[in-house]
């Protein structure tokens, strides 16, 4: 008798639970303190534009659990753990910095939870073969090929190449190999100089004596323009190209005069009020710009935030999919389900990115998600 | 490679040399006098250059926090060890040297703050802003254990400058800053082109070295000074306080540093962890010089800067590698032709 009352308690407990559970919940971790809080804070108000946007997946209502890693991996990989183990996550969201990232997916892959990845990392498989994480921004590769292929319609033959010695400016360099050889361009020099760096004299004398028909920039933000001053003090009049890493009102406030009309590739949501109606990412990014200044109370006009919006976008779009195979929020079937859902998100149009995402790839997007923006009188102007 | 070019190189790797002169000395100067390799040193010279960009844009910087908690600290350290002697008659000079002066400058920059300034009026208002930090941290972190050996002194050193960076990092936050040029001059000297920058940076180089010998032969406080560096021991026996000689070689080389934070706030951008590469640099050419030798320690960091000068022009990607690549062949050369005696161990 009394073993069936207790019995009957546990079941009634466990009734109210399963009710709870059955709201799908979300871990989102982002840099709010540390080194990376600049773009942490970024995706923050991102995702606070998002929820205001939408906040609930058919009928259900989903919540949001934020924290902050301190732009620490160590702090991003307890956090992560934390979510899956103590709140029973269906999905991760995170982070600012390229390793706090990383140590993420480490957890997703491990804990069998299905991950979005905001910073542009690389993602492997797990030991079994399949991904858990996907990731929203656009790869360096893209990023480079967009440019290097204007380059050649700008009718460039050759260029020289001056960036970061760190892994930025590798991937920026190995990103235009390829797609400068498909194009029959040359890359005259591989010149590296350090953040840290006061000076870029020898490196650009050198470029000069190449006789460089443009340079294309591999650094970021204010120490990025560094060459393009120390190159119009040696009198070089010829173009410049860039990623989207010089997208930064630093770079223009430095460079100044020597960096007016500088070209780089960047998703469409930078330049969405000067986008055609036709363009598919002009709707969606000036509501999302509403959301945004609803949300936190002020304008906004850089990418970052827009990736954690994208995310949110992607997960919705998955979440309503994976309701309807019928798995209950909270379970380990729900987290599969979410999975196989979001790897075949098709043609879901985002503010970066029209996203398709597959099994076999953590990326899922193509060349449209990135225009072309000229740097016209302190401002970035659309370049189709 | 051409003349011209060469020429060019040569005269960038000067002023990016001079630069580490200014801090060189300075780490020769407080490890001669205290035995402490002040890692943080770099540091100050970077929270110089950020007190001074956020004057500029009328922000209040926050090295007013960090001086205002270390004097706190400070003070309280020494006012428990004048306690503890039952020298309490001297508790007002400490108050004197270890609260209200250092929160002067603090306090003058608090009020300032967003108003406009003049350039001169911002560089004086961050140099006094900064001076009080090396010293306050050797009254709180160096003093207590002044008579240990140099290898503790050193790992002491380096956690502070982890410390520092951290409160760094909490005072400035993780944006980079860049001042507005000093001068925006431009000289045409035999065809090459001379930024006023450049030659203010030497100027200011050659002028401190200048200033440094000076003070060390000429006036009664250098040479203490200086007999502090050669046997501390033998100092005292003559009637000169260590720790006021310390003090003064903290100030001192803070105000090298200062100089050379502002120097190099217009030519780069500044991090709140930039000043660690810095100190590093300045460090391989004080290396050079023994830690000991004033000129050399200033002919080792003018080679640290044209060998980077040139390097950046070769071989641009292994730049760092090369220079403290360069630290290898002179330790070599230093322990080769080492003759003297272990001063560690004659003191002991």
């Amino acid at each position: 008798m009394k073993n069936s009352i207790v019995a009957a308690v546990v079941a009634a407990s466990l009734g109210i639970a399963t009710a709870a559970q059955a709201e799908i919940t979300v871990g989102f971790v982002t840099s709010q303190s540390g080194p990376g809080s600049s773009i942490g804070v970024l995706y923050d108000r991102g995702m606070k534009a998002a929820v205001e946007y939408a906040s609930s997946v058919g009928a259900e209502k989903v919540k949001l659990i934020q924290l902050d890693d301190g732009s620490d991996p160590s702090a991003a990989t307890r956090n992560a753990r934390k979510l899956v183990e103590e709140n029973k996550v269906d999905l991760l969201i995170g982070t600012a910095t390229a390793a706090s990232t990383s140590a993420m997916v480490a957890v997703a892959n491990e804990l069998k939870v299905p991950m979005i990845a905001i910073s542009p990392i690389s993602v492997a498989a797990n030991e079994a073969g399949d991904r858990w994480a996907i990731v929203m921004p656009q790869p360096p590769s893209l990023m480079v090929k967009i440019v290097v292929d204007r380059m050649k319609r700008d009718g460039v033959k050759q260029f020289a190449y001056i960036g970061f010695s760190d892994a930025w400016g590798d991937l920026v360099y190995n990103g235009a190999q390829k797609p400068a050889e498909a194009d029959g361009l040359k890359i005259l020099t591989n010149e590296r100089y350090a953040r840290t760096d006061t000076s870029v004299t020898g490196q650009v004398l050198k470029m000069m004596a190449t006789k460089p028909e443009a340079v294309l920039l591999g650094g970021s933000a204010t120490q990025g323009a560094l060459p393009p001053l120390a190159l119009a003090e040696r009198g070089y009049k010829g173009p410049l190209y860039g990623t989207p890493a010089l997208l930064n009102t630093d770079f223009i406030r430095v460079g100044g005069k020597a960096v007016e009309g500088v070209q780089v590739s960047a998703g469409p949501v930078i330049v969405a009020e000067q986008l055609p109606d036709s363009h598919f990412s002009k709707k969606i990014s000036m509501d999302f710009r509403a959301a945004y200044q609803k949300a936190n109370g002020m304008p906004t006009s850089d990418g970052f935030s827009a990736y954690s919006f994208d995310a949110w976008l992607v997960f919705l779009d998955a979440a309503k999919r994976a309701m309807a195979t019928g798995a209950k929020p909270g379970t380990p079937e729900f987290r599969v389900a979410l999975k196989n859902a979001i790897f075949s998100t098709k043609d879901l149009v985002g503010t970066h990115a029209i996203y398709n995402f597959k099994p076999s790839d953590s990326y899922g997007v193509d060349d449209r998600a990135l225009v072309m923006v000229r740097l016209v009188g302190g401002q970035w102007k659309y370049a189709p | 490679m051409n003349g011209e070019i060469a020429a060019i190189l040569a005269m960038d790797g000067i002023a990016s040399g001079a630069i580490y002169v200014l801090i060189g000395l300075g780490l020769v100067l407080i490890f001669a006098v205290t035995r402490v390799i002040f890692v943080p040193f770099g540091d100050i010279a970077a929270f110089t250059a950020l007190s001074l960009a956020s004057l500029e844009t009328g922000g209040r910087p926050g090295t007013v926090g960090l001086v205002a908690v270390l004097a706190i600290l400070a003070t309280a350290v020494e006012a428990t060890a004048l306690v503890r002697n039952r020298a309490l008659h001297r508790l007002p000079r400490a108050l004197l040297f270890y609260l209200v002066l250092p929160l002067v400058p603090a306090a003058a920059v608090w009020f300032a703050a967003g108003t406009t300034l003049s350039m001169p009026l911002r560089i004086v208002l961050s140099l006094a802003l900064v001076l009080p930090i090396a010293p306050l941290l050797d009254r709180i972190v160096f003093r207590p254990i002044a008579d240990a050996s140099v290898l503790l002194l050193l790992t002491v050193a380096v956690a502070l400058h982890f410390a520092l960076s951290g409160l760094g990092l909490m005072f400035f936050g993780p944006e980079g800053v860049r001042t507005k040029p000093l001068t925006d001059t431009v000289f045409d000297v035999a065809g090459l082109i001379v930024n006023g920058q450049t030659l203010l940076i030497l100027a200011a180089s050659i002028a401190f070295c200048g200033l440094l010998f000076l003070y060390f032969e000429f006036t009664i406080q250098g040479k203490a000074l200086r007999a502090t560096a050669v046997n501390r021991i033998g100092a005292r026996l003559v009637g000169i306080r260590p720790t006021s000689t310390g003090t003064i070689a903290y100030l001192l080389a803070s105000l090298l540093a200062g100089i050379s934070g502002v120097l190099i706030a217009p030519v780069t951008t500044i991090f709140y962890d930039s000043g660690f590469l810095l100190g590093l640099k300045a460090f391989v050419g004080a290396i050079i010089g023994a830690m000991v030798s004033y000129p050399v320690t200033a002919l080792g960091a003018v080679m640290v800067g044209l060998l980077e000068s040139y390097t950046s022009f070769w071989l641009s990607a292994y730049k760092e590698v090369l220079v403290f690549g360069l630290l290898i062949p002179v330790l070599l050369w230093r322990s080769l032709s080492f003759s003297g005696t272990e001063e560690e161990e004659a003191e002991e």
